[in-house]
């Protein structure tokens, strides 16, 4: 009886597991396809998509310009945040819940309508759409994450370190350089990790605000129109093996903060 | 005598609509040591704030080394604060932390370092220098905060609490300390604390608070011996309170009737006056009549053995409100529910207005 219950509980395991990971397996598994089409049989295992991604320049720039972007605006997103999670915890603002609940309202709202927000907001104001319009939406959707990430780890027992560095002669912007983001260091990084996930898979944001130069999930869904091939598979792997390495850094740095 | 170092005057704070400080005058002479003691609440933790410049105060004005201090931040004033928690700097080494100091005043890297070995050296720490500080225990933390504060020569160092988080044995090991190494570097301490053995070992100048003013000031023998108030005769040390209402006072001996019966003893008080009468714990004799003041009989309530001496607790017959609190030898023979007769010597009643 038991035996079964064990044997039950692993089925289930694999199954829940087998539906979160086996399209992944799959898409990786066909971009190391040798003929053409990404169906089975398996025909490879073979490297000759992965050299037409990274031969095809347009691939290429796109993967580029979704590094910039991913790097800038989280560079950004966690500045800002920083900033914004040092002044909350260090002052008494008027209203400061109410203000603390509407930095992190982005969080709740889709994608889709924050991306038409600004597509309509850069219209009207004639931003043309480029990387930086795109940049500037991940800051949109990344800082509010940073914030709540930072802000979280932003307690009083640092209050009285900020304190002693001010008593000992330090200026307000050494105290902060100094002290404050060191001391911060583990929650500071894991926003920007966090931040670079978000920021180089996003398609809707970067699909409606760029143009001629894109960021690559957009140019994997241009790619995608022409059909399937093993082409889009490889690039696809690499999109996830790099957001791999991205969310293993923030789960090191965030795991790797001493206990207070 | 010289012009005081630190010059507190008529200064006053308030959170809010809540008064914490009430017209707080005080001042501190170079090179002493000076606790403020109270218990929480009393406001000596603001008026060590407004001290170190993290708090201004309401009213009144802050002068340190003659020049007006009230409003200049941390920073540019000639204190540094030991934080009760300590508050190192998590990310630099101890070496780091003793020298950001001299860092922060433009302090080439050579001269930071010997100076900070030195300051180390100072409290006994000289071998923690590339320490980080999780790997020290509270006391070797607090003597790095001691020697982060002290290298930059303050004129006054200001201690919060400092040995509120220490074990009783550390405790009274490193109040030693404190006090060799006031005397050796000659800056004036300001301390604070709620721990009344504390004050009395380690104060030149002490200091009682109670409810945002200041009870009583000076010397801790004198504090003790001669309280001012009936706040501070019951805080520095415990007493036996006696109310008492003056009947009659000449020639420099004041007489008072209580609830024991008439007792004279040398002061001024005018007549008709509601007094308290204070007597401390060891000047209450309860053998047969020694002392030349009767105090009537009483029961003994408790005896607590406390090593070098037993501490008595009696109801008096006379008056059950009346709690005598007296300190006996420990070869006293005194027992639970004995009936004594307590009296003390006239010389030692300490007069205080009710």
């Amino acid at each position: 009886m038991r035996a079964l219950v064990r044997l039950t509980a692993w089925l289930y395991a694999i199954a829940i597991y087998g539906f979160i990971f086996l399209p992944v397996v799959v898409l990786v598994l066909f971009s190391l396809q040798a003929t053409s089409f990404p169906i089975p049989p398996f025909t490879g295992p073979s490297l000759r998509w992965y050299q037409a991604v990274l031969s095809d320049a347009r691939l290429t720039s796109a993967l580029v310009n979704s590094l910039l972007v991913a790097v800038l605006s989280s560079l950004a997103s966690v500045t800002l945040g920083f900033l914004s999670a040092w002044g909350f915890a260090r002052f008494v603002l008027p209203g400061s819940a109410f203000l603390r609940g509407l930095i992190t309202l982005p969080l709740t709202v889709s994608y889709l309508i924050i991306g038409m927000g600004l597509l309509v907001l850069f219209n009207w104001a004639g931003v043309p759409k480029s990387l930086v319009a795109a940049g500037i939406g991940h800051v949109v959707i990344n800082l509010p994450l940073c914030f709540a990430i930072i802000y979280s780890q932003m307690g009083d027992h640092q209050i009285n370190i900020e304190r002693a560095a001010r008593d000992l002669g330090a200026a307000e912007w050494k105290v902060l350089l100094m002290i404050t983001v060191p001391v911060m260091a583990p929650a500071i990084f894991a926003g920007f990790f966090l931040s670079m996930t978000f920021s180089w898979d996003e398609f809707v944001i970067s699909f409606l605000l760029t143009r001629f130069e894109t960021t690559l999930p957009v140019e994997i869904w241009n790619l995608l129109r022409s059909g399937l091939n093993p082409k889009t598979n490889a690039v696809g792997s690499l999109v996830f093996a790099v957001s791999i390495v991205l969310v293993v850094f923030f789960e090191l740095t965030l795991l790797r903060r001493k206990p207070a | 005598m010289s012009a005081p170092l630190v010059d507190i005057r008529n200064v006053s704070h308030q959170f809010g609509q809540l008064p914490v400080l009430k017209n707080v005058s005080l001042a501190i002479d170079p090179g002493s040591y000076t606790i403020l003691l109270g218990p929480s609440g009393s406001g000596k933790t603001t008026l060590l704030s407004i001290l170190g410049g993290f708090v201004t105060p309401s009213e009144g004005k802050v002068f340190i080394r003659g020049a007006d201090c009230t409003a200049v931040p941390p920073a540019k004033r000639p204190t540094t604060t030991v934080f009760q928690d300590y508050a190192l700097f998590p990310h630099m080494s101890v070496g780091g932390n003793v020298g950001f100091g001299l860092r922060m005043q433009g302090v080439d890297g050579a001269t930071r370092a010997a100076k900070a070995r030195d300051a180390l050296a100072l409290v006994g720490l000289a071998a923690a220098f590339d320490k980080k500080p999780h790997q020290l225990s509270g006391g070797q933390r607090q003597r790095v905060a001691l020697a982060r504060a002290l290298v930059i020569e303050p004129a006054v160092l200001l201690l919060d609490e400092p040995l509120g988080a220490l074990d009783l044995k550390l405790r009274r090991q490193m109040q030693d300390e404190l006090k060799a190494i006031q005397k050796r570097v000659g800056t004036a301490f300001v301390h604070v604390t709620h721990d009344q053995e504390e004050a009395m070992a380690l104060a030149d100048h002490c200091v009682v608070m109670n409810d945002g003013r200041i009870e009583d000031e000076g010397p801790p023998e004198r504090v003790y011996a001669r309280p001012k108030t009936r706040f501070s005769a019951t805080f520095m040390g415990e007493s036996t309170i006696l109310a008492g209402t003056v009947t009659g006072a000449e020639n420099g001996i004041v007489t008072a009737s209580t609830a024991v019966g008439p007792i004279s003893l040398p002061g001024a008080s005018p007549a008709g006056a509601t007094v308290a009468l204070a007597i401390r714990p060891e000047h209450l004799v309860l053998t047969e009549a020694q002392g030349n003041v009767a105090l009537g009989a009483a029961e003994v309530g408790d005896v607590v053995f406390q090593g070098s001496f037993k501490r008595v607790l009696a109801t008096s017959t006379l008056d059950p409100a009346l709690q005598f609190i007296a300190k006996t030898s420990a070869s006293a023979t005194v027992q639970a529910g004995d009936t004594i007769a307590v009296s003390c010597n006239a010389q030692d009643i300490i007069l205080l207005a009710d």
